[in-house]
């Protein structure tokens, strides 16, 4: 089996259109959430989200390009430019065959499918544009990207919902060291915040109602907690065999060693009682990447600041880890930048690999008084902490019970 | 000629292309990038803007700028 590591990064998220700001507003605590600018929320009960802002994606691509890409493949496009310029990598030394695509997207072109819709209520089925089926498919955040780049290798994209990013990078990590790719350009993007879906969320009381001041509503584990604020981005890496990363002098900033995936078999939105599927899925997370619970130092969790996913993902933690769990450093980025949904173990994925890098550990914004069902692990709290991490893990469950652990580790020569 | 400019702009608008390159021998798609898609779209943009329909057996043939600014001005005048 190969062993598979990360050698470009790259993010667009409510708090920056590049890694580095993100990273640097994510470490100061910063949050990202803001009331919506994208359209008119008078009539909506939720008015706001995490919104990515002054994206100015004709800076990077043709503008005709553009007028065929729904916002969702404009921003996996931009964070993909990021992480293969970060990479280094030069696809004319390589065996295009060899370079897959793997992004995922839990809805895909949300705007586009609003759009033409309206035109085909009031206009008639003749008024639908030729692009509207290719600019709303979801697995355009793959297919355009390997467009752009010219990359032959295994390209597709998986959706399941929140999990959608956590499951991309996951399978390519197998399709890398099972010998199908030597490099796959993996993550999420979404790009959700359009009337209808808010609307959609928001009615079926996924989305907090607090109508205090939007910084502080996202509040994972915290007791006074009470929905998902709704966000969107991308997080994209660059994933590249071992062997092939080194004979061309890359760095690398951490190793993917192991993926768990499972289901719970239970219900459209909520999760398996006690988070016996995410409990599963981080069990064989580890035993894939060898590792025993002891090794684990630190998880990011998907903490979306919902009633059940907060106690269940905690209890599943508590569950499989046992005393260990009172050790291990847990937070959530979703506090600081919202739900990204099918992008967020993209972005996630790289918080975590730079905490790796950086030994530093972020807050959970918000997290004021710990839920006592969320009680028993090592919550990091006031501010970033400074602590070597060896080996984590990176949570992503999503709607329909698909639940998704990847495991990250120091890369070790 | 005003019907000229108007076509000249939805092309230059659809396709992206400078307006120096929209003359009357224009091919839509060897000369002007357009894929099939896009003369799919440029047709209803075309009809959007006239306020006519125009059948497929017709917009088939309309493969050059000069071709689709007669039949447009044929319409015009009925």
């Amino acid at each position: 089996m190969n062993r598979v590591v990360i050698t470009g990064i790259g993010a667009i998220t409510p708090l920056g259109n590049d890694v580095k700001t993100t990273w640097e507003k994510i470490i100061r605590g910063e949050s990202g959430i803001d009331y919506i600018k994208a359209f008119d929320t008078e009539k909506h009960t939720v008015k706001i989200a995490g919104e990515v802002k002054g994206f100015q994606p004709e800076t990077k691509f043709d503008p005709k390009t553009l007028k065929r890409l729904d916002r969702v493949v404009q921003l996996s496009m931009w964070a993909a430019a990021e992480a293969i310029a970060d990479s280094g990598i030069d696809f004319d030394q390589c065996d295009r065959n060899q370079v897959g695509v793997i992004i995922g997207s839990g809805i895909g072109g949300l705007t586009t499918w609003e759009e033409e819709h309206t035109k085909f209520i009031h206009h008639g089925p003749g008024r639908v544009s030729p692009f509207l089926i290719p600019m709303m498919i979801p697995d355009m955040t793959s297919g355009y990207v390997a467009i752009e780049w010219k990359l032959k290798g295994p390209n597709y994209t998986i959706t399941s919902a929140c999990a959608s990013g956590a499951h991309s990078i996951g399978m390519a990590f197998k399709e890398i060291r099972y010998g199908k790719a030597q490099v796959v350009v993996s993550g999420g993007s979404e790009a959700p915040i359009t009337p209808f879906a808010v609307a959609g969320f928001s009615n079926m009381r996924a989305l907090s109602r607090n109508t205090a001041d939007p910084k502080t509503v996202s509040k994972p584990f915290d007791r006074d907690r009470d929905g998902f604020v709704i966000a969107e981005g991308a997080g994209i890496f660059v994933m590249e065999e071992l062997e092939f990363a080194k004979r061309r002098g890359a760095r690398i900033y951490a190793e993917v060693a192991g993926f768990g995936a499972t289901g719970d078999g239970f219900h459209i939105t909520a999760p398996a009682p006690d988070g016996e599927g995410a409990r599963r899925a981080m069990a064989m997370a580890l035993d894939d990447a060898g590792c025993k619970p002891a090794d684990i130092d630190y998880i990011n969790a998907h903490g979306t600041s919902t009633d059940l996913n907060d106690k269940y993902e905690i209890k599943a933690i508590r569950d499989l880890f046992g005393d260990r769990a009172a050790k291990i450093a847990v937070n959530s980025t979703k506090s600081m930048i919202g739900h990204t949904l099918g992008a967020a173990g993209g972005v996630e994925g790289i918080i975590a690999i730079l905490s790796i890098q950086n030994s530093k550990i972020h807050t959970t914004r918000n997290l004021v008084n710990v839920d006592p069902e969320c009680a028993g692990v090592d919550f990091v709290l006031n501010g970033t902490r400074t602590q070597p991490v060896n080996c984590c893990l990176s949570n992503s469950l999503g709607f329909g019970g698909h639940n998704a652990s990847i495991c990250f580790k120091k890369y070790i020569p | 000629m005003p019907l000229f400019d108007d076509v000249r702009n939805i092309i230059v608008e659809q396709l992206h292309v400078p307006p120096e390159k929209v003359n009357l021998e224009a091919k839509f798609i060897e000369d002007l990038g357009a894929d099939s898609l896009d003369t799919v779209e440029l047709i209803m943009a075309f009809e959007e803007k006239f306020g006519l329909q125009i059948p497929e057996e017709e917009a088939q043939k309309l493969d050059t700028v000069g071709k689709a600014v007669t039949y447009l001005e044929g319409k015009a005048k009925t």
